[in-house]
């Protein structure tokens, strides 16, 4: 069974929308997000299929509702709790 | 699809996660600015722009580009190995009759250690969907009119794969030099999107 990130030819998006002169990153935030990714790939936190599936497996309306480096930091949050890095609590920092 | 979100309460969760791991000892200080610094000075369109100049100057290196990427490439000083993971890199060459235009439409894959961050239209949702469904409609909107004898190949990339597409080059440019022959050519003409 597909996944909701399997949207080749699914029906009912809109144009695309092209923005002039885009920066690499919208917000610091993003920057960190993608920095702090390849850190903990490097470090063997977790690897790349994991962290590909982690996204994927994302429930549908968070997925479709979330930007491209919220999905990244979604999957961040959810590998570092289940490789005991840190709890979920400790994560959203309560 | 994307959505517009208040970044404040974000960019706080991700400082939050941020010195919870230095903390633990899982991110050093200033870990994070040295891979963001080493990140923009990578890869960027004027390695692609560069191929493609050498490839409209250079039948025989078109030919090697063509035939295998990855290792032409390497004639001109560049490398697939610079990314986190090594993916073999397919260049599709456009013709009068065939274009190529490529999408990942699982994720976002694309070839940033060597061409730079992909636009955000190209992890869209919108784009992912529909240009595999009616490529030509998805042209037409990023204003690239085809005519319909042209054949329109979609390669879609993945986590094993990179593509780049090599535009033709435009007429009338016999007496550009290589440098100003890679000046002409564009990200989305990488990717194929654009003419050039």
């Amino acid at each position: 069974m597909s996944r909701i990130n399997d949207v080749g030819g699914m029906v009912g998006f809109p144009a695309v929308i092209e923005e002039p002169d885009e920066p690499a990153f919208h917000a610091d935030w993003e920057a960190h997000v993608f920095a702090l990714n390849g850190v903990m790939l490097r470090r063997g936190v977790y690897n790349l299929d994991e962290f590909r599936d982690a996204i994927e497996r994302m429930p549908p309306a968070e997925y479709l509702a979330s930007s491209y480096y919220e999905k990244w930091f979604h999957a961040i949050t959810t590998l570092l709790a289940e490789k005991g890095i840190a709890t979920p609590e400790e994560l959203a920092g309560g | 699809m994307s959505t517009t979100h208040d970044d404040g309460p974000l960019a706080a969760r991700v400082r939050h996660v941020e010195a919870l791991l230095e903390e633990r000892g899982w991110l050093a200080d200033g870990e994070l600015d040295a891979r963001i610094d080493a990140f923009a000075a990578g890869g960027s369109p004027a390695n692609g722009a560069a191929i493609v100049a050498r490839a409209w100057v250079d039948p025989g290196f078109r030919e090697r580009l063509l035939a295998d990427a990855s290792t032409a490439i390497e004639e001109l000083g560049m490398s697939m190995a610079a990314g986190l993971q090594v993916q073999p890199l397919v260049a599709v060459a456009n013709t009068a009759d065939e274009h190529h235009v490529v999408v990942c439409t699982l994720c976002s894959c694309y070839p940033v250690a060597l061409l730079g961050p992909s636009p955000t239209w190209y992890k869209s949702e919108a784009y992912r969907s529909r240009v595999v469904r009616d490529p030509r409609g998805v042209l037409r909107e990023f204003g690239l009119e085809l005519p319909d004898a042209v054949h329109i190949t979609v390669w879609d990339a993945s986590a094993e794969t990179r593509y780049m597409v090599v535009p033709r080059r435009p007429e009338g440019t016999d007496d550009l030099s290589e440098q100003e022959l890679a000046g002409l050519v564009t990200r989305k003409g990488l990717i194929g999107t654009a003419a050039v």
